[in-house]
This record gives C-alpha cells, sequence and structure tokens, in this order.
C-alpha cells in the first residue's frame, strides 16, 4: 500500500519536474521560463521530499525532508525575484505577445530611477541637503 | 517499486537534457542562469531518488547542501548582473 502510495508521489514529482524542463525550452522570453521552473520544478522536488520520507518513515529523515521543501519553497521565489529584476536591468527582451509592462513608463534605465506616478512638481525634484554625505 | 524508480530517473535524466539544450541555445545570459538554477532543481530531486533507491538517509544531507548552494549561486549571479560585471552572451 505504501508502495503505491510512494510510486505516485515519485512518478507525480518526476512528471512536474520534466514539465519545468519543457516550459524552460519551450517559453519565449525570460520571465515565462522564470513561470515554468521557479513553481513547477519546486513542487516536484516537494513531491519527491515526500515520497523520501514515507519511504524511510524515521523521524530524523522525515525532519531533514520537509526542512528541504521549506527551504525550497523560502528559497525558489527570493531567487526568482532577483534573477527577474536582474534581467529586466539588464534589458532582456520581452516577449511580443506581452499585454502589460508596467514599468515600462515609469522607470529610467539610464538613470535606474524608478517613478511613482504620483509625482507632484514638488516631490519631482530630490534636493541635496546637509546631511547628505558628499 | 525498482521499476517506477528507474522510469522516476529516466523521465529526470529526459529533463535535465532538456534544461540543458536552454543553456546551450539560451540567447542571453539570465536565461543560462535561470537553466543552471533548474538544473540544480533537479539535482536536489535525482539526488532523493537515489537516495529512496539505495535505501541509505544520509543523501538528503546532500538534498540540503546542493538547495543551499543554488540559491547562493543564483543570488551571486543576479549581483553580478546587476552590477554590470564584463559579459559575454
Amino acid at each position: 500500500m505504501i508502495d503505491v502510495v510512494k510510486s505516485l508521489f515519485l512518478l507525480s514529482g518526476a512528471g512536474f519536474m520534466l514539465m519545468a524542463a519543457v516550459g524552460v525550452l519551450r517559453m519565449p522570453d525570460l520571465l515565462t521560463r522564470m513561470h515554468a521552473t521557479t513553481k513547477a520544478a519546486t513542487l516536484g522536488v516537494a513531491l519527491i521530499m515526500v515520497a523520501v520520507s514515507l519511504h524511510f518513515a524515521e523521524v530524523a529523515v522525515v525532519a531533514r525532508a520537509f526542512g528541504v521543501i521549506v527551504f525550497l519553497l523560502m528559497t525558489a521565489p527570493v531567487a526568482a525575484h532577483v534573477i527577474g529584476r536582474a534581467g529586466y536591468f539588464v534589458g532582456s527582451k520581452l516577449w511580443s505577445g506581452t499585454v502589460k509592462d508596467e514599468l515600462r513608463p515609469n522607470y529610467d534605465p539610464l538613470t535606474h530611477e524608478l517613478k511613482s506616478g504620483l509625482e507632484t512638481e514638488a516631490n519631482a525634484t530630490r534636493e541635496t541637503r546637509d546631511t547628505d554625505t558628499p | 517499486m525498482d521499476i517506477v524508480i528507474v522510469i522516476t530517473l529516466a523521465v529526470m535524466s529526459v529533463s535535465l537534457c532538456l534544461a540543458f539544450i536552454r543553456l546551450v541555445l539560451g540567447p542571453s545570459l539570465p536565461d543560462r542562469v535561470v537553466a543552471l538554477e533548474l538544473f540544480s532543481t533537479l539535482i536536489v530531486g535525482i539526488i532523493g531518488v537515489v537516495a529512496i533507491m539505495t535505501d541509505v538517509a544520509s543523501f538528503i544531507d546532500v538534498t540540503i547542501v546542493m538547495a543551499l548552494m543554488a540559491f547562493l549561486a543564483a543570488i551571486g549571479f543576479a549581483r553580478f548582473l546587476e552590477r554590470g560585471g564584463p559579459r559575454d552572451d
């Protein structure tokens, strides 16, 4: 019985990983590729770690396996955010079918400044003060 | 059970090959970094399956270290890209 459950977890985990790999190969630009890999691969690893903890069924192994799952769930979004941000700043092209790019009107790639869209004449200019270090 | 493990390892190897194709093709450096991160995630899964196959629980420690290394590598690459170091896509 437990073998059947374990096999199901293993096969579905491998299936999600295959989906992530197909996504990273087939998707058209950087952000959609990250959309495929970050979520599907993390879910695949989580399913396989559940299978591992079912296989060993010891407290120490189960704790470590769930530690891996929690660690991946915490770090995968952070890594994806950082890489996506760097990719946008580096200037990787977006897909031609992209519907909305909210950064484009507000972000200035030359000065690396981002406007909020709520600026008035008064707060748009930034004046140096005495407390600023030169 | 053995046949399931073999199928799982085969599917994951195919996934590694697909990620490697993207690593070679990848038009820009961030694409390659994404492919490398998928690589490390896949390797974490493969080590988990190998732990089941060989019945050695110590491999789980290896997966923890692998996940940590992948995260640090991703952060390092992103810092490098944002600082604008010399690159050759």
